[in-house]
């Protein structure tokens, strides 16, 4: 079980965030963009063996959402912040 | 002869004794021993058959590496069916019996299994049991083979658990443990130390050494008793998990019945040191599994530890110095020695040994046990070449020794080999782990001490104030040899004992390629027993090493994984069982409808009414009494558990405009929307009605099950993409009550509530809202319905649900008044085509699968999962919809998820499934709600399906998925 240093709360237990995968820029105006850029958003991820952005919130704490860089070899935590 | 308790010597506590029963016969034993210590002593020597050959098996080690000695053990509510009899602690009353052997275990029947062995290699299951198929074979076999028994009742005793954490958490309490945790204290370091014994010291206890002028037993007790930090003994740390995270399992004894034996830690470290030390390995030699052949290191602790001479003539094979060790604490203590050494000479230790008596046979090696349920004898192979037999009791070996890494693997370390010491040691981890002592392959008591001090002063630089104890002088030693397997031994050799895996069976894995070591644990079995192979993976390794000419690094070990010991699952579960495994959300009329003789089920994550039965009444039969008393007079449904979110700020609208399917923006005050929440992938997420309160202000009501759910969405969407909006979100769910008034009379009803509000069609149409007070309190009053009937949403203050629904109640007894569960709004809703979220919808439903499309087109602005719904595939004309079915046959219910098919060559096709099927009371027919290729196309056709439901075929024609009141009237007054 991970310890997470929350943006705004410090170091947490894991169970208290929720995950929500790696965080993907909208692509606007989305009606006009093609099927193929829209596929790519929706399911295209891109499973990095080692640093990794994902998407977490710090749901049973602060409620806020952050990105975090995690290692996904070795759980190493490199960094948490505001999504931009 | 067998083993003998000595008068004096030993951990036990002699004035203290402890009366057990070993397959109902009455033994005695000692405060201190184990289960296994107190049956040696009482001269048992077959403790249980082998799993595969049935072969008599008796206790081989003294600890946690045991793989024979599995007993069935009752002691008052306690029950563990597979207790490893060399970790137990005796108490008093205890019931012992073996797990394995028919009719008993001195003579089992299924022993005329070993005389087939030659029929049962590894992998027979594969080759064998596969005409006509494996489940013709398994009951058979799972009942010959296999462990004990588990108890069928519940166990109601409460286990404890306990969270921690520390600066340094020191796992393993021997030597290396102890000098690490005064190291640590000096260092002023929070400091936990973890040991599975019950005593500190480990090896010291019974290795005979001299530390500081004392004997080491002694020298260790003194320190643990003044190690100033919490120190938890008959505590395994069993789990090395992410970020430090470790489980620890604490024995603890109880005579509390309620009370589990177990108590479950999860300590949270900065830093952990492993001290876990080493398990010995046993040599190979023919028939190797006889009671009687043990390890070495376990004879001796078994003597100098509990007191138990485990036999009077003892050989001792070895391939190390270690082995001579354990001759002279035999030999001290009254046995006669022979040390069979593969080594032409051993260490200074071999001097001291001949001194107290001992018989050294150098270049010499063990060939076979003789005896069948008991050793006899040993057969040898002197240096000469000649055979010679040794009549002997016990032929215990030490084959060198294999540090325990499992702890340091589970953090994610890799192991190197070291060909000095032959042993898989530690080599880098990811987290802040450091390994000392016989765990990093360091088996020199000095250099293990200094290993200890080292690992705390690289922790705190600087801060160590303890300085090492003196040793006695060491001697010099001479390294181990290798001894694998001896190619010029017949006979069967055992590898791993507690799931027979022999010798010929790794060289049959090897013939056929079985030769990558993921696969040989697969195919062979090996080291996957609740031993987990502490005695026998690296010796298998070796082995495949040897037969296929590599080296043992190229043949690589496999990953261990937690639990390094078996835990007992109550433990795990602690106080989360029952009814709080997963509390469940009641209502706040909860106690109302228990009166009402309520029968509840779990809807979401909520506990609620389902129907409320009278008398005897089953129910189907109350589910369509229900279902008639809100169409012909009122009915009030507890809707308490209906998602409540406030959206406010000038951004609301703009902001939900964004989110939802439907147009929001537009929406009047005072007026309610039925709306979609989609996901971007086009996927109808939850439905349900938004309320607009004010300019900036309105109200959602999520599904029950959903509300955290779309507050998440929510949340996310404005966090990371629209941050500047200003708007925010309130979960208002548990601050409300909720009563839906449903019915042609709901209205007489309300107007009895004396509010004032006006009640009139012109003033609250359907899909309205209003407020207003109700028996002194502040009320929302929303005209929505789910049945199809005009019907209220009223909602109040939470703390005031009860007092309205039992008003509500009384108020309405005239008018036939009728509460109604869960299942009866679901059949009045099928009847309406209204659909359920996840039961009539599932991850590929989009909006226009269930007849709405409006939005899509009239709807200008982007919104959450827009541009799914204009691909390709969100357009095929064969996309599954949304329709009625309704069956021929008036009276048959097909069960929901009954597929509707068509015949293609002679084969089924499903087109598509029933989502909600029900027979309705009011149309004295069956209704079906199905989601079926092209669907819409079928209905414009009045076509018929064939719907196949449990083997049965039968015809339904495709209907308007409405089935009840298609104009509205009675909706809208």
């Amino acid at each position: 079980m991970l310890i997470i240093p929350c943006p705004w709360c410090g170091p947490r237990a894991e169970q208290e965030f929720h995950f929500a995968g790696e965080p993907k820029a909208r692509p606007v105006p989305a009606e006009q963009v093609s099927d193929q850029t829209w596929a790519h958003y929706l399911y295209h991820r891109s499973n990095e063996k080692g640093a990794h952005r994902e998407l977490w919130s710090h749901a049973h704490g602060c409620g806020r959402w952050f990105v975090m860089e995690r290692d996904t070899h070795t759980h190493q935590i490199l960094s948490t912040k505001a999504p931009a | 002869m067998t083993a003998t308790r000595l008068a004096h010597g030993g951990n036990i506590d002699r004035q203290k004794p402890i009366t057990f029963t070993w397959n109902g016969r009455v033994m005695t034993g000692f405060a201190g021993d184990t289960v296994a210590s107190a049956l040696l002593a009482n001269g048992v020597r077959i403790i249980g058959r082998s799993f595969k050959y049935h072969r008599p098996r008796g206790i081989m080690a003294a600890g946690a590496d045991e793989p024979n000695a599995l007993v069935d053990l009752t002691h008052g509510v306690r029950h563990e069916p597979n207790a490893r009899a060399t970790t137990v602690l005796l108490e008093d009353g205890m019931q012992i019996s073996v797990i394995q052997g028919w009719p008993n275990v001195d003579w089992d029947i299924f022993g005329v299994l070993d005389l087939f062995h030659r029929f049962l290699p590894a992998g027979f299951y594969y080759k064998s049991f596969f005409k006509p198929n494996w489940g013709f074979y398994e009951n058979a076999i799972r009942r010959m083979a296999g462990l004990g028994r588990a108890k069928t009742s519940a166990d109601r005793r409460k286990f404890d658990a306990r969270v921690d954490h520390c600066d340094v958490l020191i796992i393993g309490g021997g030597m290396a443990g102890i000098c690490a945790a005064r190291a640590a204290i000096s260092a002023g370091l929070n400091t936990i130390l973890v040991e599975d014994r019950p005593h500190l010291g480990g090896r010291l206890n019974w290795c005979g050494r001299v530390i500081d002028g004392m004997p080491a037993d002694q020298w260790a007790q003194q320190i643990a008793s003044d190690l100033n930090c919490r120190v938890l003994t008959n505590a395994v740390a069993f789990g090395y998990y992410d970020h430090n995270l470790i489980g620890v399992m604490e024995t603890v004894q109880t005579s509390d019945p309620d009370c589990g034996d177990a108590r479950l830690w999860q300590i949270r470290a900065r830093h952990v040191v492993l001290a876990t030390g080493a398990f010995e390995r046993p040599l190979l030699f023919a028939d190797n599994d006889r009671p009687g052949v043990m390890l070495a290191d376990a004879a001796l602790c078994y003597v100098r530890h509990y007191g138990v001479l485990v036999g009077d003539r003892i050989v001792i094979a070895t391939n190390n110095d270690s082995g001579y060790e354990s001759a002279i604490g035999l030999a001290q203590a009254g046995a006669e020695v022979t040390v069979v050494d593969i080594r032409p000479i051993a260490g200074g230790i071999q001097q001291r040994a001949e001194m107290v008596g001992v018989r050294v046979l150098p270049s010499a090696r063990v060939i076979k046990a003789i005896g069948r349920t008991a050793v006899t004898a040993v057969d040898i192979r002197t240096n000469r070449g000649s055979h010679i037999r040794i009549d002997a009791d016990i032929l215990a070996s030490s084959g060198g020794w294999s540090p325990a890494v499992h702890l340091f693997s589970q953090s994610g370390g890799k192991l190197r080999w070291d060909d000095g010491t032959l042993t898989f040691v530690p080599d880098q981890s990811p987290q802040a782990v450091r390994v000392i002592g016989a765990a990093n392959g360091t088996f020199d008591p000095a250099a293990s001490m200094s290993e200890a001090i080292a690992a705390i002063n690289a922790i705190a630089p600087e801060k160590v104030s303890w300085s090492l104890p003196a040793l006695s002088q060491t001697e010099k030693s001479v390294a181990i040899e290798a001894l694998w397997q001896d190619p010029d031994i017949i006979g069967r050799q055992w590898v791993d004992f507690q799931n027979d895996v022999t010798f010929k069976d790794i060289a049959l894995a090897a013939s056929e390629n079985y030769v990558s070591v993921e696969h040989l644990k697969r195919y062979t079995t090996l080291g996957m027993a609740t031993d987990q192979g502490k005695t026998s993976n690296v010796i298998g390794l070796a082995i495949m090493a040897q037969l296929t000419g590599r080296e043992i690094p190229a043949v690589g070990t496999t990953t261990f994984r937690p639990p390094f010991v078996p835990v007992s699952l109550g433990a795990m579960a602690g106080s989360r069982f029952g009814p709080l495994h997963s509390p469940l959300h009641q209502l706040p009329a909860h106690q109302s409808h228990q009166k009402l003789g309520a029968e509840f089920r779990e809807y979401g994550g909520w506990w609620r009414p389902a129907f409320y039965p009278r008398n005897s009444e089953d129910a189907f039969a109350t589910i369509q009494r229900e279902a008639k008393a809100v169409r012909a007079g009122v009915g009030l449904l507890d809707a308490s558990s209906l998602g409540k979110i406030a959206v406010r700020g000038k951004d609301a609208a703009e902001f939900l405009n964004l989110i939802y399917y439907n147009e929001l923006a537009k929406l009047k005050t005072g007026r309610l929307r039925y709306c979609f929440l989609l996901r971007e992938t086009g996927v109808v997420y939850d439905d349900g009605v938004v309320a607009r309160l004010a300019d900036d202000h309105y109200l959602l009501s999520p599904s029950s099950s959903h509300t955290k759910g779309v507050l998440d969405q929510l949340e996310l969407w404005h966090q990371t993409e629209y941050p500047s909006m200003q708007v925010s979100f309130h979960n208002l769910t548990s601050a409300y009550a909720t009563i839906s008034i449903a019915g042609p009379q709901s209205r007489t009803l309300l107007a009895r509530m004396e509010s004032g509000i006006d009640l009139s069609d012109q003033a609250l149409p359907h899909m309205s809202l209003t407020h207003g007070t109700m028996m002194g309190h502040k009320v929302q009053l929303a005209r929505v319905s789910f049945t199809g009937e005009r019907a209220y949403e009223l909602t109040m203050p939470a703390g005031q649900g009860r007092t309205f629904w039992e008003h509500l109640m009384n108020l309405g007894q005239d008018l036939g008044i009728t509460p109604i569960g869960i299942e009866s709004l679901s059949l009045l809703r099928a009847e309406k085509g209204y659909i359920l979220i996840g039961t009539d919808t599932d991850g590929l439903t989009l909006p226009v699968d269930l007849g709405m499309a409006g939005p899509l087109t009239a709807k200008k602005v982007d919104f959450v999962g827009k541009r799914s719904l204009l691909t390709p595939d969100a357009m095929r004309p064969d996309r599954r919809q949304l329709i009625g079915l309704r069956p021929t046959d008036d009276q048959f219910v097909p069960a929901v998820g009954s597929h509707a098919i068509l015949q293609v060559d002679g084969t089924r096709r499903s087109i598509g499934w029933i989502t909600s099927s029900a027979f309705s009371p009011h149309l004295n027919h069956t209704i079906c709600l199905a989601m079926i290729e092209g669907g819409r196309g079928l209905v414009e056709a009045n076509a018929h399906v064939t719907i196949f439901d449990r083997g049965k075929t039968t015809t339904a024609r495709a209907v308007e998925a409405c089935f009840f009141d298609q104009q509205g009237v009675r909706l809208n007054g």
